[in-house]
């Protein structure tokens, strides 16, 4: 009996952390990502999550033609460089910001509707013998009217 | 489809189980260690990379916000009697009925908010903020977020922050408390309005020289990621029902043809932002408009109702 309360109560412990730590992202996301898309309206939608050192995200968007664009990407002071890519749906890759300096964030407008990949992936910082670092990371949205 | 997710998602839970179990097997005391020694598992630095990268996968349809923004930007006129009425907010009383009329009214909202209808958009705050309470979503809509709306009912650009937020705050208090599938059906909900206004705002009968007809077809692209979306959450029941109900619309897109030429990528010579040039040819009539249109009606009463 006592193995199985003290492996609820770690369950719980675990669960109330994981969900607080998603919490801050989600604070994260607003307070600081939120920022970098500037003039450009926020779409709504929320994408974020924790990521460690070398981890990789994917997310498929359909962005329509005429619109102006913004995909702000940032991740938490303790992450190493985070690199992003955009993708067509035969896996060309149409941006990557390594050629940019890292840059978190990519402008661009559509002449026809796609449906587009964003892989992004979060550097390692090659300390041997150093636990990994672990953060939120948040893709967010802008657009503007034309 | 040209991504593989399917199998994509079951190679990363394989991972994540191989992981698992790496993690189990050198997790442990001394004498632990010394048994391990007996049995080893070679594992080439290629493969181990590939087990840590383990990959988060997103599905981002277009918010509410967006929708009615592309509906605007296609020349979409304002018809108030196609929003589903705030008065039947008291009809929902399930998580299924409550999440996807969530999404709906919030669609209902931007659409209004972006043609500056400014007591629509007070009726449909509060249908939004009564739906997210009884969903348990904390703070979606607070007194603040009210008083704000109230204070700037002439400002459209504050009054879509506002609609962003709240919607913004929904989706990822669901997200964040283990109610994904509830979060999907909110985007679906949303999704299913959008296309539910743009299909009733078209002439079909004059509809080649529309390009709001182009917006049309474009959400067979954003279908593909509905249901993406929906399976990702079908271990849900009401998830699995929708995505039988959300099929039916898969059978029309399946007769919408888009082609597209290659991407390539330049600069905008006027404001040099980075344009992605293609183009598309697509087919349609107006045959498959109307039944697109009756199917989609038909899908979004079921919700409303």
């Amino acid at each position: 009996m006592r193995p199985l309360l003290a492996f609820l109560f770690l369950a719980f412990i675990l669960t109330g952390l994981s969900q607080n730590a998603e919490g801050q992202c989600k604070g994260f996301a607003r307070r600081i990502c939120k920022l970098d898309l500037e003039s450009f309206i926020h779409d709504g939608n929320y994408h974020a999550a924790i990521l460690t050192e070398g981890e990789e995200a994917e997310l498929y968007k359909t962005f329509y033609a005429d619109q102006d664009y913004r995909i702000a990407i940032c991740g938490s002071d303790v992450l190493p460089i985070i690199e992003f890519r955009i993708l067509d749906n035969q896996r060309n890759v149409l941006y990557n910001n390594r050629d940019d300096d890292y840059r978190g964030v990519w402008d661009f407008r559509l002449e026809s509707s796609q449906q587009l990949m964003i892989s992004l992936k979060v550097h390692n910082t090659d300390n041997p013998g150093q636990e990994r670092a672990s953060g939120c990371v948040a893709i967010l949205f802008g657009f503007s009217e034309r | 489809m040209n991504f593989k997710f399917t199998s994509y998602c079951l190679s990363a839970g394989i991972k994540l189980l191989l992981i698992f179990l790496i993690l189990a097997g050198c997790a442990g005391d001394g004498q632990r260690r010394e048994r391990k020694a007996d049995f080893t598992i070679d594992i080439s630095d290629d493969l181990f990379e590939d087990l840590v990268r383990v990959k988060q996968i997103f599905y981002s349809l277009p918010s509410p916000l967006e929708t009615a923004m592309i509906l605007k930007s296609s020349g979409a006129g304002y018809n108030e009697d196609l929003l589903n009425p705030v008065g039947n907010v008291t009809r929902y009383m399930t998580n299924r009925s409550m999440a996807l009329n969530l999404g709906i009214y919030t669609t209902d909202l931007s659409y209004a908010s972006l043609f500056d209808q400014t007591q629509t958009c007070m009726d449909y705050m509060d249908a939004a903020k009564r739906l997210a309470d009884n969903l348990g979503i904390i703070d979606a809509v607070d007194s603040y977020t009210l008083e704000r709306l109230e204070a700037n009912l002439n400002n459209r650009e504050v009054i879509m922050d506002i609609v962003s937020e709240t919607f913004m705050n929904s989706s990822s208090f669901l997200q964040e408390n283990n109610r994904e599938p509830l979060a999907a059906m909110l985007l679906v909900g949303g999704w299913v309005e959008g296309l539910y206004l743009a299909l009733n705002l078209i002439d079909i009968d004059d509809f080649e020289n529309n390009p709001l007809a182009k917006r049309i077809i474009d959400m067979k692209l954003s279908f593909e990621i509905v249901m993406l979306l929906l399976e990702s959450n079908s271990q849900n029941d009401d998830v699995a029902d929708l995505m039988v109900e959300m099929g039916s619309i898969q059978d029309v897109f399946d007769k919408i043809e888009i082609k597209s030429t290659p991407i390539e990528v330049s600069k905008s010579p006027d404001d040099q932002v980075t344009v992605l040039r293609s183009q598309t040819v697509t087919n349609i009539d107006s045959t498959i408009l109307r039944e697109l249109k009756s199917i989609v009606a038909a899908i979004r009463n079921s919700f409303i109702s």
